[in-house]
C-alpha cells in the first residue's frame, strides 16, 4: 500500500514541478529522443511521446496507452479519443493541451456544469489503473493528436522490457 | 379485427380483475384503460402493447407532429412518458427534472421537480447520465435519481412526500432505472456493474419510503433471500451458499450484478421478474468461477423477495453480456411465460410459474460466441451455453486480443425495450448488429472508480455495413419471422398496437411505423435528435397519440458516435461507416403525432 502511496506522492510532484512552467503550453515537436531503460520515449523537452518503428510497429508504452485508455477513457470520450455525444474528443484536446496540464486534468478532474452543460471529469489521482499508465495513456492520445497513431488497434508493437513489468507491478502494488 | 380487438382487450381485463384485490387497485384501473400509459413499459406484463386502434397499418401515413416539448436537457434520453388521465409525466437525463404536462392546454407545464443532486455522480456512470423514467401509483409520483436517492412526488403539485437513499455514488452505485409499483411498494434496482457494485434489488413501501426488503444479486444466502431448498434453478433447488460457492474468496462483494433494467410483475403469481447484469471486472481470468448470480434471470415473491426461482444465462462472463434486459410476460394458450432477448444474442422462452427452460435460440444469426444453449435435461450442462473458446475472451488467458467475436459487448439487445402482440402473436425486437474484438488485461479495485479491465473494439460483421435490425420474432419456435435492417444500432423501445402498427426510432432520429404482420415500413418522420427512447401511445378527448423522447446519447453516444473502426479494411483504417454525428446532435425534445384530420 505504501508503493501507491509514493506513486501517487510522485505523480503529485510531477504535476507540481511542471505545472507552473508549462502550463497552457501547446505540446511541441513529439519526435522521440531519448529512451529511458524502461522503454520509455521522451521528447526534445523531456515530455513523454510515442516512438514508431521503421518497421511499423508501435513502442510498448503507446501500446498499453491504447489499452488503457479503452478500459478507462473511452466509456466518456469515445473510442481512438474521437469523442461521445458529451465528451470531448481528447485526439482534438491535446493539440492545444500541455503534458503538466494533462496531469493536472486526471489527477484532480475537472467540472464543467452550467445550466446547458453537466460535463463532469472524475479524479482519478486514487485510480492505479489510471495513475500507473498515465504516461502511457497521454503518448497513445498524443500519437492520435498528431495522427501518427490511426485509429483502430495498433498492428504491431515492440514488446515490453523486463524492467517496465517490475515497474509495473511496483506501482499496483502487486507482488512477485 | 374490431372483434378480436375487443376480444383480447376482455381477456386482458380478466386477467387484470383477478389480481385487483391484491394489487395496488389504483394502478390496475388505470392500466387497464388503454387510454392512460399507466406504468414504464406500459403494464405489469412488459409487453409495450397498446389496445387502442385508431390508428392503423392503413392510416398511419397520415401521422403528423401534433405538438412538442423541448426538455433543456441535452444528453441521452431513454424511457418514455407516463400517462395517467389529463396529465402526462416523465424524467429527464441528470439533473433528473420530472414534468408533469397538462394534456388539455397543449402541454402547458403544470409543474416541474428538478433535484438538488451533487454533480460529482454524473462521471460514476458508466454510459451516460440517462434516466428510464418515473413510476405511478397511490397519487404519487416516483424519480430514481441518478444519485440513488428514491423521491416520491405529490403528483398533484409535485411536491416531495419522502425520499431516501439507495446506495452511495461515492463507491459507484448510481441510479438510472425506472421504478416499478407494486402493491404497497415501489421497487428499484442499480447502477455500477462497471465499479464494481454488488447489485441488489429494494423494495419501499410507497406509504413512507420505509425499506421493506433487499435482494442482492450474490454472496450469502441471507443476503440474496435465496433458499436452498425452496429456490429452484431449472427445476432442482439450488442448494446451500449457490452464489458464494462460485467465487474464488471474497470476490463476490464486488462482483457486479447491476440491476439496472426493467422489472415486470405477475399478479396472478405474485411474482416479479428482473435481469441481474455482468460480473465485475471486464476481466474474466480475475474471476474464477460461474460468478452467481450474475447474468441471471430471477424470479422472486413481490411482499418478501424471497426467490422463487433463478436461471443463470451466461455463467462466468466472458463478453460483457449482462443479463438485465426486459422480461416480457406473454402467454401461449393456458401457459404462462416469459420472453427475453439477452445481451448474448439468445432469445429465451420459459415457464414463468417454474422457471423451466423452453426455447433459446440465436435472434441474430451473427451469433458465434457460442454454438447452443444445451436443452437436453440429462445433459452435466443443461441450460449452459456451448462456449467456442477462441470467441471467448481469457480462455487462453489475459493480455490476449480475441477477434471477430460477435455480438459486441453492447448486445444483440441492449437495454432498448420490445414489444408483443397479443394479435399477431409476435415478439417485436429493436437489436444491435455489431462485433468485437476483446482484450482483456488485469486491474485493481479501487472503490468508486472504474473496474474493467478490457480492451473493446466495435463493428458491423464482416462484409454488412447496416449495424442494426429490427426484427419479429416467434417466441414459440424461437424464429425470426422478419427483419428490418437498421444502418445504426436500433436502441429505441417498441410499441405495438391493435391497430397492427409497430413503432421503434433509430439513432439518426427517425420515429418508423411499421406493418405488425409484415415489417413493412408505413410511415417515418425525423425527429430533433437521435431517438434512444421508448414510443407510447395514449388517448386523449377521443383521439389516439403517439408519443416519444428524441436526445441522443447513451451507450450509443459512446460507441457509435464517432464511427467504428473496420479492422478488416487493414491496419486500423476507418471503415466506410458513417458517424453518427454527420447525422444528428444532442437535445432532448418530446414529440407527440396525431393522425392529420
Amino acid at each position: 500500500m505504501h508503493l501507491s502511496s509514493l506513486a501517487r506522492a510522485l505523480c503529485a510532484a510531477t504535476l507540481f514541478s511542471c505545472a507552473g512552467a508549462a502550463m497552457a503550453e501547446a505540446p511541441g515537436d513529439p519526435t522521440a529522443v531519448k529512451q529511458d531503460d524502461l522503454g520509455k520515449w521522451t521528447d526534445a523537452k523531456g515530455d513523454p511521446t510515442y516512438k514508431i518503428e521503421p518497421d511499423g510497429n508501435l513502442d510498448w508504452f503507446a501500446y498499453s496507452g491504447f489499452r488503457r485508455y479503452h478500459s478507462e477513457c473511452h466509456v466518456c470520450h469515445g473510442p481512438d479519443a474521437e469523442g461521445s455525444s458529451y465528451a470531448p474528443a481528447l485526439k482534438n484536446s491535446l493539440k492545444t493541451m500541455s503534458y503538466a496540464e494533462f496531469v493536472g486534468t486526471v489527477v484532480a478532474g475537472r467540472q464543467n456544469v452550467t445550466t446547458s452543460q453537466t460535463n463532469v471529469m472524475p479524479a482519478f489521482g486514487d485510480n492505479k489503473n489510471v495513475m500507473c499508465y498515465l504516461d502511457d495513456i497521454y503518448v497513445y492520445i498524443r500519437g492520435r493528436s498528431t495522427g501518427a497513431i490511426p485509429r483502430g488497434r495498433p498492428a504491431g508493437r515492440v514488446d515490453k522490457t523486463d524492467k517496465a513489468t517490475a515497474s509495473e507491478k511496483e506501482c499496483l502494488g502487486l507482488d512477485k | 379485427m374490431r372483434k378480436l380487438l375487443l376480444l383480447s382487450c376482455v381477456a386482458a381485463t380478466a386477467l387484470f380483475a383477478s389480481g385487483a384485490a391484491f394489487a395496488n387497485d389504483d394502478l390496475i384501473t388505470l392500466q387497464k384503460d388503454a387510454k392512460n400509459w399507466a406504468q414504464p413499459a406500459g403494464n405489469y406484463n412488459n409487453q409495450r402493447y397498446s389496445a387502442l386502434s385508431q390508428i392503423t397499418n392503413k392510416n398511419v401515413k397520415d401521422l403528423v407532429p401534433a405538438w412538442s416539448f423541448s426538455t433543456g436537457v441535452l444528453r441521452g434520453h431513454e424511457g418514455g412518458p407516463l400517462v395517467i388521465g389529463d396529465v402526462m409525466y416523465f424524467s429527464t437525463p441528470f439533473p433528473n427534472i420530472v414534468y408533469a404536462l397538462d394534456l388539455n392546454n397543449d402541454g402547458k407545464i403544470l409543474w416541474k421537480y428538478e433535484p438538488k443532486q451533487d454533480p460529482s455522480v454524473i462521471p460514476v456512470m458508466c454510459c451516460d447520465t440517462v434516466n428510464r423514467g418515473v413510476a405511478y401509483g397511490d397519487g404519487k409520483i416516483f424519480l430514481h435519481q441518478a444519485d440513488t436517492t428514491l423521491v416520491a412526488l405529490d403528483a398533484k403539485t409535485g411536491a416531495p412526500l419522502w425520499q431516501v437513499k439507495d446506495g452511495d455514488p461515492s463507491k459507484g452505485s448510481t441510479g438510472t432505472s425506472a421504478p416499478l409499483v407494486v402493491k404497497d411498494k415501489v421497487l428499484i434496482g442499480v447502477s455500477g456493474g462497471e465499479f464494481g457494485v454488488r447489485g441488489w434489488v429494494s423494495a419501499y413501501n410507497i406509504a413512507d419510503g420505509k425499506l421493506a426488503w433487499r435482494g442482492y444479486s450474490m454472496g450469502p444466502d441471507a443476503d440474496t433471500l435465496i433458499d436452498p431448498e425452496k429456490t429452484t434453478a431449472l427445476g432442482k433447488p439450488v442448494g446451500e451458499n449457490s452464489s458464494t460457492s462460485t467465487w474464488e474468496g471474497d470476490q463476490w462483494k464486488i462482483g457486479g450484478g447491476a440491476t439496472w433494467g426493467w422489472i415486470s410483475y405477475d399478479p396472478e403469481l405474485n411474482l416479479v421478474y428482473y435481469g441481474s447484469g455482468n460480473p465485475s471486472t471486464w476481466n474474466p481470468v480475475q474471476r474464477p468461477g460461474d460468478n452467481k448470480w450474475s447474468m441471471s434471470i430471477w424470479a422472486r415473491n413481490a411482499d418478501t423477495g424471497a426467490v422463487k426461482w433463478i436461471y443463470q444465462m451466461t455463467p462466468h462472463d466472458q463478453w460483457d453480456y449482462d443479463g438485465i434486459n426486459e422480461m416480457v410476460l406473454q402467454n401461449q394458450g393456458s401457459k404462462k411465460v416469459l420472453v427475453h432477448f439477452d445481451r448474448n444474442g439468445y432469445g429465451y422462452t420459459l415457464d414463468r410459474v417454474t422457471g423451466e427452460l423452453l426455447v433459446a435460440e440465436k435472434y441474430d444469426p451473427a451469433v458465434n460466441w457460442s454454438t447452443k444453449i444445451d436443452l437436453d435435461k440429462s445433459s452435466k450442462n443443461y441450460g449452459r451455453p456451448e462456449v467456442v473458446a477462441k470467441y471467448a475472451p481469457g480462455s487462453a488467458g489475459e493480455d490476449v486480443n480475441y477477434k471477430g467475436i460477435c455480438p459486441a459487448a453492447l448486445g444483440s439487445k441492449d437495454e432498448q425495450p420490445s414489444a408483443y402482440s397479443p394479435i399477431t402473436e409476435l415478439n417485436y425486437v429493436p437489436t444491435n448488429h455489431v462485433c468485437m474484438d476483446y482484450e482483456p488485461f488485469r486491474v485493481s479495485y479501487t472503490a468508486g472508480q472504474p473496474y474493467v479491465g478490457a480492451t473493446l473494439s466495435m463493428y458491423p460483421p464482416p462484409g454488412q455495413t447496416n449495424m442494426g435490425n429490427f426484427i419479429a420474432w416467434d417466441a414459440k419456435t424461437g424464429k425470426i419471422v422478419w427483419s428490418d435492417k437498421e444502418q445504426f444500432s436500433a436502441w429505441s423501445g417498441a410499441l405495438a398496437t391493435a391497430g397492427n402498427v409497430v413503432f421503434y426510432g433509430t439513432l439518426e432520429g427517425y420515429l418508423k411505423a411499421v406493418d405488425a404482420k409484415t415489417g413493412e415500413e408505413l410511415w417515418k418522420y425525423k425527429t430533433p435528435s437521435g431517438i434512444i427512447g421508448n414510443v407510447n401511445a395514449y388517448e386523449h378527448d377521443g383521439k389516439e397519440y403517439v408519443a416519444v423522447l428524441s436526445g441522443v446519447g447513451g451507450w450509443a453516444g459512446i460507441g457509435l458516435a464517432a464511427g467504428l473502426t473496420d479492422p478488416t479494411a487493414g491496419l486500423g483504417a476507418v471503415g466506410g461507416y458513417a458517424a453518427l454525428s454527420n447525422y444528428t446532435a444532442l437535445g432532448g425534445t418530446l414529440t407527440v403525432f396525431a393522425l392529420h384530420k
